[in-house]
């Protein structure tokens, strides 16, 4: 990397005027000044951005961007070096967030079923015991789901542990939703199948949802707004909104602005690539 | 093959065994003083586990083991899961740790009896040494190693460290816990048995193999051998059992 990169924000093809996608929809979480750094690489330096609310964004970018350091620094599983990080104006600590890992053999904890998993979640919130599972009966219900919730996580298989995963960040009713490549260990048929339920779950919620994703063609068949990364020190190569309409289906993957789009964020991604 | 066929393979290296000191027996590869039939040493350890001398030695060395593993268990657990939480302290202690674990527990013996005098103490307490370094240890590296994810995930959940410390490291330290537990009850079998043997013991597994050899008893001192190998084999069946329904998830 040369002394310039930093500055060559011009070189990137787009100047952005500002911290959120183009039409401005209303922010519901603004990262402001966020620096950070590892051993003395800048990941992220003066990074402005806003992720609106009740809408799901996909990040996408190169590998060892960022993507996933920048969800963990704005749901504080790392700390910021320093910068300013808002939900609706509240801290973190004052709001409830919803993480799911893209490890789930290590996220959920063995020694418990799948219910007491999810019950888990909110005795630490100091919900009463009984109120506890009457609400995780009514997720399930809510969604739909038709798993055995009585087995362990390692009696399931690896969809199955990743949507128990998912409905334990979601029985607390979190204000934001972040997944960071939730479905990447999982075969292709699983994938398929998780992107569907997560697209009903995020239609039902309007829960304002947080992907990181290292495949393009979910990330924008998921997303109303698709977040590219530059390469480090990251930046926003661009933000484009997906404009498709919902539930999207087989059938959008053939729809032509669906591929325009697709096609448009491959090149953004394939320039920032070469650029390094 | 079939499955219930392979179930009893490990009966054929019995049979072997068996066969080989049989033959060995016949063709005198030793005075038959020193190695008996089989059967004669069969003999003795029914009828010395059936109610002989070698059932209350038998007895008494469980007893001085699960005393020792008992002890160190109540000492190594907590000291090693406060140890593990702290990895800066483990670090600074962690060369008295592999020095002593590393150093054989029988060069304790002389200490530990000026301590506390020939007697079962003595005994127990030497055993339970070796045994509560191995469990400290491995709770340490149990708790040291808990995977970051699911304390990150209990951190996210809102859970304080208390919490994370308590739903979710511990557990996550039980399955290296039960490995270092097996480990120490059979170290603390071997210390028990050789402490039987030399210091003014009059009983035990250890003092029988010792008398029985001094009288050229053999079949008894076979008897003794087997009884003391069934006893650390058994012991590490038992642990293994509790392990696997109390850590159902270990190595899942
Ligand atoms: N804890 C850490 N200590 C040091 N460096 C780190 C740490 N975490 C991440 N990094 C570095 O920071 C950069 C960004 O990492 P990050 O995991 O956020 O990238 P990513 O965009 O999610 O990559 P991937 O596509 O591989 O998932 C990488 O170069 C990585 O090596
Ligand atoms: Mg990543």
């Amino acid at each position: 990397m040369t002394m310039t990169a930093p500055l060559d924000t011009a070189a990137a093809g787009t100047i952005r005027l500002g911290p959120g996608p183009d039409d401005r929809p209303p922010a519901h979480i603004t990262v402001r000044g966020l620096h950070k750094q590892f051993n003395g690489t800048v990941i992220y330096e003066n990074f402005d951005l806003d992720i609106p609310r009740g809408k799901f964004v996909s990040v996408f970018g190169p590998n060892g961007c960022g993507k996933s350091t920048l969800i963990n620094l704005i749901s504080g599983l790392i700390p910021i070096d320093s910068g300013d990080v808002r939900f609706d104006g509240k801290t973190l600590a004052q709001t409830r967030i919803g993480y799911v890992f893209q490890n789930y053999r290590e996220a959920l904890f063995p020694w418990m079923t799948a219910f007491e998993n999810i019950v888990y979640a909110l005795l630490l919130r100091k919900v009463p015991k009984a109120e506890a599972e009457e609400k995780v009966h009514k997720l399930v219900a809510h969604l739909g789901v038709k798993i055995d919730l009585s087995l362990f996580p390692y009696m399931m298989s690896g969809g199955q542990q990743q949507l128990v995963s998912i409905m334990r960040a979601l029985v607390i009713e979190p204000e934001v939703l972040f997944l960071d490549e939730p479905f990447s260990a999982l075969d292709y048929e699983m994938t398929l199948f998780m992107r569907e339920q997560l697209q009903r779950i995020f239609e039902e919620t309007g829960t304002t949802m947080v992907l990181v994703s290292h495949d393009l063609e979910e990330a924008v068949y998921l997303a109303d707004y698709v977040l590219l990364l530059t390469r480090r020190p990251g930046r926003i190569a661009s933000y484009p909104r997906v404009d498709i309409p919902r539930p999207r289906n087989d059938a959008t993957l053939a729809n032509k602005d669906f591929v325009l789009l697709k096609a448009d964020c491959l090149e953004i991604f394939q320039r920032e690539v070469r650029r390094g | 093959m079939t499955k219930t066929s392979d179930r009893y393979l490990p009966l054929i290296g019995v049979a072997g065994l068996i066969l080989f000191w049989y033959i060995g027996y016949w063709v005198r590869i030793v005075d038959p003083v020193l190695l008996p039939p089989p059967h004669a040493a069969a003999k003795a350890l029914w009828e010395g586990m059936a109610g002989g001398k070698l059932y209350a030695d038998f007895a008494v060395t469980t007893l001085r083991t699960f005393a020792a593993i008992g002890i160190a268990a109540v000492i190594a657990i907590p000291l090693g899961i406060v140890l593990g939480a702290n990895e800066r302290l483990y670090r600074s202690v962690e060369f008295i740790i592999d020095f002593f674990r590393s150093t054989p527990a029988s060069a304790m013996f002389p200490l530990f009896l000026v301590i506390f005098g020939v007697g079962d103490r003595t005994k127990i307490f030497v055993a339970a040494f070796g045994a509560a370094l191995v469990i400290l240890f491995n709770v340490s590296y149990g708790v040291m190693n808990a995977r970051k994810t699911r304390i990150l995930a209990a951190k996210i959940m809102g859970a304080s460290n208390w919490r994370i410390m308590k739903d979710v490291v511990l557990m996550e330290s039980l399955p290296q816990t039960f490995v270092g537990l097996r480990n120490g009850i059979s170290l603390a079998l071997v210390i028990v048995v050789v402490a039987e043997m030399f210091i003014g013991s009059v009983n035990g597994i250890g003092n029988r193999v010792f008398t029985a050899q001094q009288m050229f008893e053999m079949p008894d001192m076979y008897a003794a051998i087997f009884a003391a190998g069934a006893l650390g084999y058994g012991l590490n069946i038992v642990f293994l059992m509790i392990e696997k329904s109390f850590v159902h998830w270990s190595g899942k």
